[in-house]
This record gives C-alpha cells, structure tokens and sequence, in this order.
C-alpha cells in the first residue's frame, strides 16, 4: 500500500508538468492544473511517508521500498515541492513568461519526482535513474534565465560538479556490488568493511554524495547555481535537493554492519568544518541569495555532525548517540528544508518587488513588505537556532548526543567529540550575527536606493506558502516532543535494530523536548504579558513621530546607515585565515579630491582561489602541448590508424 | 507539586523579578566607594526605572515593530531563561538535560531582538553598536558553553540544576583547579555578556567606542526601562550562576539561600571592584579577551578529560 503511493506520487509529481504544456488550455489554467498535478502527488507521498514514519515495516514493491528514513526524506521533498510550486503560480506566471514557464514547469515536476524515486528505490539502479533525472532537471531549471552570463556559468558548474559526484557514485555502487553481489540495497545491508575498501567506500561516498550536500570544500558550485535559479527553484535546490546528498551518505554508512569508527571521526570533522567555514563564507556575502546558499553549507555541517555522532554510536554500540545524532541529523534535514525556503521564499519575494539582491541597495522594506518582513524574521530566527523555533529543537537534539561524550569515563574518543559543541555554539552565535545583518540591512532602517523605495507586498500566491512554512517552523519548535517518536523509528530504520532497542534514549530525549516547549510556553506568555503591559502603559503617551536621532548632525541620509559589510567587518577579521576578500580602496589626495569609488569583493575561497586557477594553469598548459601538427586532419588519422593497429596487435597476441 | 516546592517557586520568581536592579545599586555603590565618592543610594536603580515608567515615548519615523518589540522579547527572554536556573536552596522550576543550550540560546535570543530594534533605527551609530554586539557574543559563546561542559563534566549532570547542585561540592574536592578556571573564564564572559568595563563602559553613551549602550540610544521612557531592567536580570543570572559554582551549596534551605543572596552581591562588588580599577579595552582587544577566556576553559575541560 505504501510503496503504491509512493509510486502514485512519483507518476504524479513527473507527469505534471505535462499539464502546463496542454495545448488548447488558458496559461494561467495551465499552470494551475500543472501545480494542482504536483499538489495532489505530493498529498500521496505524504500519505506514504506518514505510513512510513508512523510504524510498520518498510514496505516493498517492484522497484520502490519505503521505510521510516525514506519517510523523513520525502516529507520535505513533497511538502516543499509543493510550496515551491504554489508559490511559482506569481513568481513565474506562465501568462506572461510563456514557453519559458512551461519548460521551469516540466522540469519542476521531473526534480521533485526524482527525488521521491530515489529516496525510495530498493536499488541502485533506481537510485541512480532518480539521481540522474534530479540532477539533469535541476540543471534546465538553475538555466531558465540563460541570457544573463552569471547564469549561466552558474548552471555549467552545477553540471560539472553534478556529474563529477554521479563518477564517484557509479564507482560507489560498483565497488559495493563486488562485495554485496547484487545492486539490490537490501542484498548490500549487513555488509562488513574494513581495511581499504571501507576506506574507499567512505571516501567515494562523501566525493559524490558530499558534492551534492555541499560539504566543504565541495560546496564551491553551491552558491553560483543556488543564486542563478528562480527563487522557488532556489529553494528547492537549498532546502531539497542538497538533502539528497545526505540520503545518500545517511543510506550508505546505514547499510555497513558495524561501521569502522573512523567513518564517524571523519564525518564529525568534515560537519564541523563545513559548519563553521559555510558560515563564515555566508558572513562576507553582498548577494542576498548568495548569502543564503552559504547557510546551506552551513546546515549540512550541522547535519553531518549529527551523522558523524550516529555512526560513531553504531561503531561504539551506544542506542543513545544513534538515537540523538540521526534523530537530531534528520529533524534538521526537514527543519533546514523549512527555514531555508522560507528564506529563499522570501528572497524571491524582495527581489520580486525591488528587482534587485544586492543588501546594500536595500534597506527599509518592513514598512513596504510587513508580511513579508515578518516571515522572513520567523525564519532569520529559526535558521538561528534561537528557540523557540524549530532550528533550536534539531540542534539540542544534536548537542546532547555531542554531550553524551562527557558520560564517557577517561580520555577516551567521545569525551573528545565533546569538543563540538563550543564549535556548533560558534556557529550558532556567527548564524545570529550573519541574519541580524541580512534582517537588518534589508528590511530595517531606511531604504538605500531607488530599488528599495518602490517596493511592494507580494501576492497572496506567493505569501501563503511562506506563512505555511513559517507555521510549519513555529510548531516543530514549540512541540519538538512529537517529533522525537518517528525520529527513533528513521534511526531504527538507519541502523537496522529494533526500535525497541532506542526506545529508552528516545523516551528521555521526548521528555527534554517536552520541558523545552514547557520553557517556550513561558517565553511566549511572557513574552506577551510584557506587550500587554507596555501597550497599557503607552497609551495615549506616543509622541509625534521624529527622525532617528543623528547625533546632533542637521542633514542625514540613507547612505549613511551602517551596511552589511561594515556589520560583517569585524566579524570578519577573525577569519581571514579561510576568506580572502579583495578591496579596491581609492587614494584620496589633495584638498579637494575627486569622488573615488571603493569596492569589495568576496572570492569564494574554492572555486576562485583554487579549482579556476588550477584549470586556467591546466587550459594554458594543454594549449602549450599541442603540437603544430596535430592540427592537421592527415596526422589525426594517421594516428588513429596506428592506434587500431596497435590494438589489433594487441588483440591478437594475446 | 507539593506546597513547599510551589512556595519555593513562587520565591524563585520574585527573587528574579526583584532583585536584578540591586545589583546595579551595589555595582555603583562599589565605584564610588572605590573613587571617593559616597555615591547614589543602593537604591536608586529602582527609582530610575521608575521615573522612566512615568514617561511617554517618542519614535523615530524610520522604526517598525521591530524596534518596539525589541524590548519586549529582550526583557520575555532574560526571564525566561532565569527559569531554568536554580536560586537559593529552590530548585529551577524546570530543569532537564541539555538545559544550559536552551538557557544560552534564549539570552540569544534577547540579544538578536535587541540588534535589530537598534538597526532598526537606521543609525550607524547604532548599527556599529549591533555590529559590535553579535560580533562579541558570538565569541562569547564557545566560552560560555565551554565553562559549562567543564562543569557537566565535573558533575556529571547535563541540567543546570545538576550542574550546579549538591554534586558540585564533591567536584570541588577532586577537580578544583578546572573548575577554579572554568569560574575564571565564566567571568570573564559575564563581563562581556553583561558589557561591562573591560569590554564594554555602561556609563557612557556617547563615546564612538561603546557597544550596548550604543544600540539602546533610540529608545526611551518604559522602552528603555524594559532594556535596563532586562540588563540587570542578565547580569543577575550570570551572578547567581557563579555565586552557585564558587559557593556551592550550604546546609539546609535557610543557609543556601542566605549564601546565594551572599554570593550574588559579592559578584556585584567584584564587577564594581574590576570597574573601578580597569579601563575599557581597545574594541580590537576584547576579541583576544574572549577568545583567551575560551582558551582557559578548553584547558579546564581538558584537565577534567584526562
């Protein structure tokens, strides 16, 4: 029944793009008939992950098997497939985009139903199928504006390093069928690695599966395509498709018996340093979108901590560090898949109405965009980890696996891994200071250009699904206990136990998150009596509006406001170890000096200072190797001719 | 609950809501003793919030209700947070493991609230001092939770209460120089959270170099009462933090609480002692401050993970 709805969902979610392109319908019936398509596949997922999630065994079926961690994966897939696609209905109408809205429409539809199809594949094959119609849609739609160059670079990357991680993946899949025999995944289950092979399925699994998630230093590809494509695209990329990454690292290091510990150590370094890194890079961004993306290495950090933690519970035999690092990796995987298409969501919505991401030129849209301004704090917030928001459920969860290490007698290795959590407060303080600065320098104050001052709210279509997010954010928050009971059955689902077996640590963890809403309750009363009480106490007692005290100084203007950068500067200084940011300072001279622009520009510390250079030496050498006659077409054959030849020879003697 | 523990409660609730603007009476006390002045009255915090009740408020025409729910949630999330740490011989009326991430993050989150109420503005004086304000607490937050895993680590509690209860005396006895640290470095981030001198001057608000006291400019009659009400329960907090792990626990209810009440106002003379003897850093310091307190308790816990 369940694998069926899946299969139902996956049918739908493909095929519904089909309906945009209906000859003979109205484009804007079109495009709704398209969206209610994705909508009613996404419903039947849905339905297939709660089956999945609420118990019950994994359920097979042809080429599909659903269980408990599929479940945690589809719902985001679906859930915001759909909020993407609703919110796409203004943000790219097919009225007025055409051809181009058909295609972005298609292609939607063909992501969202590969990831189901590889979330839920019981084997490699179908997995892979999944990837590759992923990742190939993914590519048309980061193309959709194409006449813009940045665009397009942007999509080429993305390609380029999609295919560079499916080589790993193929290798991946090829090594384990050697040692499982088949390419079924439950014929690989059980499998006992060690030595090398374990070593090369680790690093196979994190060069491909990595690449997608966006872990450092593979996420250099993340933040061009995340900011070329259409918002809603934008956020399924950030909030979805990067999580397909970590399916399958989560699937893999699942499927071994006994995972070596070293999986675990290498996982917990490379979440932590992508944690901190992302963030830190996300600092010195002046693209909004951009600045986002970075967050999203960031999260995938935060997530692999939490996986690190797990298999390192599995190798240890500890149920409590598997119950808390998967259940903490996977309620992250959905709540970053929530906060971070609301951003993205949001982002679209300013950019919509301003025609421009650049945080500099913004600046005092909460008084254009109220709703929009608001939701996008919700989120700010809960990207933060600030309770009681749903960012601070998932990263208790994975702090108290993290300190579970101090139950540990001695020196031993988990008392180290105690050491993350100063690193993940780090990044939540960083986190907190990076969306002061976007909340602050887009939406408060007042505005800093033209673009900022002509903005406007944005339709309901695309309001709904924000404030469906923020919701969905706001109740994972206040009511973490919920979550914790299919959290422990993906985790069992994960490592193969019985569920009875992490019952007991995930009772404990329900029963902290149940004292976290305790807290939250107090907080929003509280919260609220304040209000009360300052609203009584005011009344009638407001002064006329004034302009912002400006120190005495007579005529202010807008650009004197602090910017992102200056609100980012002295963060900044403490990591220019990692971020190498390249300033055109101008010289002033004389009494009277001209006006002198000042610029600044923020490389990323991969792709700019070290893959291009690398490939621009490799380009100059490969044009330096070519020799004059090679250009000549009777050389080229001559060549091939003794190529064959050679082969031939070979063919034959042995 | 029995009626004892809703008494002892109720006294937790009304020691919070109370007391905080005391300290500050004691901390001015202190700095004017120390300067040879005989100074304001203990009590004359109390009195300055309440004239600034008395008034009305003006608004700058750049704010939104970011800048007037800033207050609000900065003062709702202090409290909030005071819930989870035990005062006087009352346990913390909630307490579970892995509180102290929820205690650290609720202060985080006054702190961001605050940020964009002064951002809000659209001053630069005041968005230097948001710059300046996540910048510092975001240092400050691998020291702080550094000083509590040492504890955790001492106690073996992950719950404030644990950490901060009778097994503590024990740990003094088996692992005093890395709690002795630990109680160093707390301080320290008690300054800064606090933004006290050396990280910060509360006294002055017109110097460029400020921090705090820059983001809060714009605000005025019951706003600004929130605020400094809301600093003084911080700075409560962080007291009676280390009043418990210095102090300790004393024997029977009417001891503790009369230790905890000792140990909160000796922190306060010991910021006023350190006010009055210490200039402000350089701003570019404080991150060295910082990152030094961090370093002292990552020695700490190493200590203890032998």
């Amino acid at each position: 029944m369940t694998s069926a709805l899946a299969l139902g969902a996956i049918a739908l979610t493909a095929a519904s793009g089909l309906a945009a392109a209906l000859p003979g319908l109205r484009p804007a019936r079109a495009q709704a008939l398209a969206t209610a398509a994705l909508c009613a596949g996404a419903a039947l997922g849905l339905a297939a992950a709660a089956a999945a999630l609420a118990g019950g065994e994994a359920a097979a079926g042809g080429a599909l098997r659903v269980d408990a961690l599929s479940g945690l994966f589809l719902v985001p897939i679906l859930g915001i497939g759909a909020a993407g696609s609703v919110y796409g209905l203004r943000y790219f109408p097919q009225a007025e985009r055409g051809a181009r809205a058909v295609r972005l429409q298609v292609f939607y539809g063909l992501a969202v139903a590969g990831m189901a199809l590889l979330v839920c594949a019981a084997d490699a094959i179908g997995f892979l199928v999944g990837w590759e119609v992923m990742a190939l849609a993914n590519f048309f739609m980061v193309q959709t504006e194409d006449e813009d160059p940045s665009v397009r670079r942007g999509a080429f990357l993305y390609l380029a390093a999609t295919h560079a991680g499916t080589l790993a993946l193929f290798a991946l899949f090829a090594l384990l069928r050697r040692e499982a025999g088949s390419f079924e995944l439950e014929a690989m289950e059980g499998l006992r690695l060690s030595g090398p092979t374990a070593a090369a399925v680790l690093a196979l699994a994190v060069a491909g599966f990595g690449m997608k998630a966006g872990l450092v230093p593979l996420h250099f590809w993340l933040p061009p395509a995340h900011a070329a494509a259409p918002s809603h695209v934008s956020a399924l990329m950030s909030g979805v498709v990067v999580k397909t990454g970590i399916y399958g690292l989560m699937r893999v290091t699942g499927l071994v018996d006994a995972p070596p510990e070293s999986w675990g150590v290498a996982l917990l370094a490379l979440g932590g340093v992508s944690a901190v890194l992302g963030v830190a890079f996300a600092l010195a961004q002046h693209d909004l979108k951009r600045l986002l993306a970075y967050h999203t290495v960031e999260n995938v950090g935060i997530i692999a901590l939490g996986l690190g933690l797990a298999v390192l519970g599995r190798a240890r035999g500890i149920p409590a560090l598997v119950v808390l690092g998967l259940g903490g990796a996977g309620l992250h995987v959905v709540n970053h898949a929530l906060f971070k298409s609301l951003l993205f969501l949001g982002a679209g919505a300013v950019h919509h109405a301003t025609g421009t991401r650049e945080l500099d030129h913004l600046g005092g849209l909460a008084r254009a965009m109220p709703r929009t301004a608001l939701l996008f704090v919700v989120g700010a917030a809960a990207i933060s980890g600030l309770p009681p928001l749903n960012g601070f459920a998932s990263e208790w969860l994975v702090y108290l696996g993290l300190l579970d290490g101090l139950r540990q007698p001695g020196g031993d290795l988990l008392a180290y891994v105690t050491l993350g959590a100063p690193a993940l407060a780090l990044v939540g303080g960083l986190a907190a200071a990076c969306f002061a600065k976007v909340v602050g320098v887009v939406f408060l104050g007042s505005p800093r250009s033209e673009h900022a001052r002509g903005a406007h709210e944005p339709p309901a279509a695309m309001l709904a699904p924000m404030a469906l997010l923020a919701a969905a954010c706001a109740a994972i928050g206040l009511f973490p206990a919920a979550t914790t009971a299919p959290l422990a059955r993906a985790a069992a689902a994960w490592a193969r136990v019985d569920p009875a077996l992490l019952a007991a640590p995930a009772a404990r963890a329900a029963a902290g998150a149940a004292r976290v809403s305790a807290v939250a309750a107090v907080l929003l009363v509280a919260a609220l009596a304040v209000a009360a009480w300052r609203r009584r106490r005011l009344a009638g007692r407001v002064a006329p509006a004034q302009p912002t005290w400006g120190c005495a100084f007579a005529a202010p203007t807008a650009r004197m406001q602090y910017t992102g950068s200056s609100l980012a500067a002295l963060l900044l200084a403490r990591f220019t170890w990692a971020i190498f940011p390249r300033r055109t300072e101008p010289r002033l001279e004389g009494p009277f000096p001209a006006a002198a622009p000042f610029a600044t520009a923020v490389p990323d510390t991969v792709l700019d200072l070290a893959l291009l250079p690398v490939a621009r030496a490799y380009g100059w050498l490969a044009e330096r190797a070519r020799l004059l006659y090679l250009r000549r077409i009777q050389f080229q054959m001559l060549l091939v001719l003794l190529t064959l030849l050679a082969v031939l020879a070979w063919g034959f003697a042995w | 609950m029995n009626a004892p523990m809703v008494l002892r409660t109720a006294l937790h609730v009304v020691a919070l809501l109370v007391l905080p603007p005391l300290l500050l009476g004691v901390i001015n006390r202190v700095k004017s003793i120390v300067g040879g002045r005989r100074g304001p009255p203990l009590l004359q915090p109390y009195l300055d919030l309440a004239k600034l009740l008395r008034k009305g408020a003006v608004y700058s025409r750049t704010t939104t209700w970011v800048f007037r729910a800033g207050p609000v949630i900065g003062l709702a999330a202090t409290a909030s947070a005071g819930v989870l740490l035990s005062m006087g011989g009352a346990p913390a009326p909630i307490a579970f493991a892995g509180d102290f991430v929820l205690f650290a993050y609720l202060l985080g989150l006054g702190r961001f609230f605050t940020a964009l109420a002064a951002l809000d503005t659209g001053s630069s004086f005041e968005g230097m001092g948001a710059a300046r304000e996540v910048t510092f607490a975001s240092l400050a937050e691998p020291a702080l939770f550094l000083c509590l895993l040492v504890l955790a680590r001492a106690t073996g509690s992950l719950s404030l209460s644990g950490m901060l209860g009778p097994d503590l005396d024990a740990a003094w006895s088996s692992a005093a120089p890395g709690l002795l640290l630990a109680a160093i470095g707390l301080f320290v981030v008690a300054l800064a959270e606090c933004s006290r001198i050396p990280v910060d001057d509360p006294n002055t608000h017109l110097e460029l170099t400020m921090i705090h006291e820059v983001m809060v400019l714009d605000h005025g009659g019951p706003d600004l009462a929130l605020i400094l009400y809301g600093a003084a329960m911080k700075l409560f907090l962080f007291g009676a933090l280390l009043s418990r792990l210095v102090l300790g626990h004393g024997a029977g209810a009417l001891a503790s609480e009369a230790l905890f009440l000792l140990g909160v106002l000796a922190f306060a003379v010991a910021v006023g002692v350190v006010e009055s003897v210490m200039a402000r850093l350089r701003i570019v310091r404080v991150p060295q401050l910082l990152v030094g307190a961090s370093v002292l308790s990552a020695f700490a816990l190493v200590l203890l993970l032998r």
